[in-house]
């Protein structure tokens, strides 16, 4: 993919690419340290139909979603071979039991047989992350296991 | 009356008035110089009311406000970002330079103000406000638009052709021989360069020496180091604007950022001063006579605006509407062409008309220049013929 990054002068910072679907999409990093996300207008690529502000927790969130949407299609696709294995994913949400936890204190490989193979945060990708990585509201957990092995492994992680 | 509770009341209806233009300025959407401007008029010379206690004041305080709007347009760029700026679209802001000078500069002549003259009124014409400039983008949603770096870079350019043109004005306007002008002009040439140099390479050292977490040594520093470089500038014949400018550029990085947000408020009230004590200066019944004058070099020069605008955006890629965006955003004139008529006024060589005509020409464009901006697409919709459907990249 390519990212086009250009200097905006006194202002800030854009980077953009453009879809398949002929739509320039991008963010423009603010020199304030606040971030757009820009979407292009269907009939005029140079102007934007939409600019929203977004704090970095809301940045950080979007991109969980997107790139957590990403990672879980990749990897249902790896285990389409093995029937009965599913992929899911969980946010934590600030209510959750282990916010702030490392992740070990919920015991989901032993209690119920998922692993959770990366953990989306504010936009990047933990990878395998061990069970002392601690746990924060936003995250986002790919989990992988069977259907009924998930149903209580987000039972865990909502109630304790 | 004691003359300081004159002062003192005088100066406070001016700002408590200023505050409700500037009011009325946001509720309308527009940019509030004008109204300043307006301001002024009707309080100074030949005005509605005469104001005479804070002359004095108001004078000076210009000044500050002269060198403090300098000073943040320096801020406003890194040194890398005027060195990328000049590379990428220096073409341009040569074409920018040469339709926007020129209007000006021939008016000038054609009404016999002479050389000095046209050397300040095609500078008038030729600076666009890069405040409302960065305003209308930003209030119309349009920084993430592809023409804006084009605008942007523009803006850029003008800000260092004012770093070479301050200096020769200033020298013109002391009257100052050809051989000793251009000495002056190598002297500023030299200094804008070297500080250039120093702020790219060692702009951190710069920016530490008047840096403070403290808010109030900070803002002191700061104050303190603008004033100072810009009375040796001045000293120097290179124009006290030209120093606040350059200290300006060596500050950088998050230094920058946070001089920026403490000077802003101190900023607005001494510019609007500035702009109110120019407004005092003139006499209201010398505009209607240029009233004529100024709406002409109006419509020529929002065209030639539009021009320069359209062909930098061509040249960058950009569709037919959003040329006609970037040409638009360029129109409005402002507060650096009142500093450059300012300067010329207070060294008393040129003809009082020459503020009029400034004074009635910036009136026009910096409202005619966010309404242009503004309308410019919907204008283009309804008499543009079809659109065009996107390209697929």
């Amino acid at each position: 993919m390519n990212v086009d990054e250009t200097d905006l002068p006194g202002m800030g910072r854009r980077k953009d690419f453009m879809t398949t679907s002929g739509r320039r999409i991008g963010v423009v990093e603010l020199r304030e340290g606040t971030m757009e996300l820009i979407v292009s207008t269907w009939d005029d690529p140079d102007t934007c139909q939409a600019s929203i502000p977004l704090t970095g927790d809301e940045a950080a969130t979007l991109g969980n979603l997107l790139g957590g949407q990403h990672l879980a299609m990749k990897l249902t696709e790896e285990h389409r071979e093995i029937p009965g294995i599913v992929t899911r994913q969980f946010s934590i949400a600030p209510e959750s039991p282990f916010q702030n936890q490392p992740m070990g204190k919920a015991c989901i490989r032993t209690r119920c047989g998922v692993s959770i193979v990366a953990i989306m945060r504010e936009g990047e990708v933990l990878p395998s992350p061990g069970p002392d990585v601690v746990l924060h509201s936003g995250d986002l957990l790919v989990a992988v296991g069977t259907q009924e092995g998930l149903d209580s492994a987000a039972d865990i992680l909502r109630n304790g | 009356m004691d003359p300081l509770a004159l002062t003192l009341i005088e100066l406070g209806a001016v700002v408590f008035c200023l505050g409700l233009l500037a009011r009325l300025a946001g509720r309308i959407g527009m940019s509030p110089i004008p109204l300043y401007l307006v301001g002024g008029l009707a309080f100074g010379a030949g005005g509605v009311v005469k104001l005479e206690g804070m002359h004095e004041f108001a004078h000076l305080s210009g000044e500050i406000g002269v060198i403090l709007l300098l000073l943040m347009l320096g801020l406003e760029y890194t040194a890398a970002e005027l060195f990328t700026g000049l590379r990428r679209s220096w073409q341009a802001g040569v074409l920018d330079l040469v339709l926007n000078f020129l209007p000006g500069a021939a008016l000038a002549l054609l009404l016999g103000w002479g050389t000095v003259g046209a050397m300040v009124m095609g500078g008038v014409t030729y600076i666009s406000s890069s405040g409302i400039a960065a305003k209308v983008i930003t209030d119309l949603g349009r920084i993430g638009n592809r023409e804006t770096p084009v605008v942007l870079s523009i803006l850029v350019f003008e800000d260092l052709a004012m770093a070479v043109y301050l200096p020769i004005l200033t020298a013109t306007l002391a009257g100052v021989s050809f051989l000793g002008g251009l000495t002056t002009v190598a002297i500023s040439l030299a200094v804008v360069t070297v500080v250039l140099m120093v702020a790219l390479r060692h702009g951190h050292r710069v920016s530490k020496a008047v840096h403070s977490e403290n808010s109030e040594v900070f803002l002191l520093n700061l104050l303190g180091a603008a004033l100072l470089v810009a009375g040796v500038a001045s000293a120097l014949q290179v124009s006290a604007a030209v120093g606040a400018f350059m200290l300006g550029i060596a500050i950088s990085g998050a230094t920058a950022h946070s001089a920026t947000r403490i000077l802003e408020p101190l900023r607005d009230l001494f510019a609007a001063i500035f702009f109110v004590a120019f407004g005092l200066n003139t006499d209201p019944s010398t505009i209607p006579p240029v009233l004529g004058w100024a709406l002409i070099l109006a419509a020529i020069t929002a065209t030639t605006k539009m021009l320069t605008g359209i062909w930098a955006a061509k040249r960058a890629g950009i569709a037919r509407r959003g040329r006609f965006r970037a040409g638009a955003a360029l129109i409005a004139r402002g507060e650096f062409s009142i500093v450059i008529a300012g300067l010329a006024v207070a060294s008393g060589v040129v003809p009082d008309d020459l503020a009029a005509l400034a004074t009635a020409y910036v009136l026009i464009m910096a409202v005619l220049g966010p309404l242009a901006a503004r309308y410019v697409e919907p204008v283009l919709k309804a008499f543009g013929g079809p659109v065009r459907l996107a390209a697929k990249a």
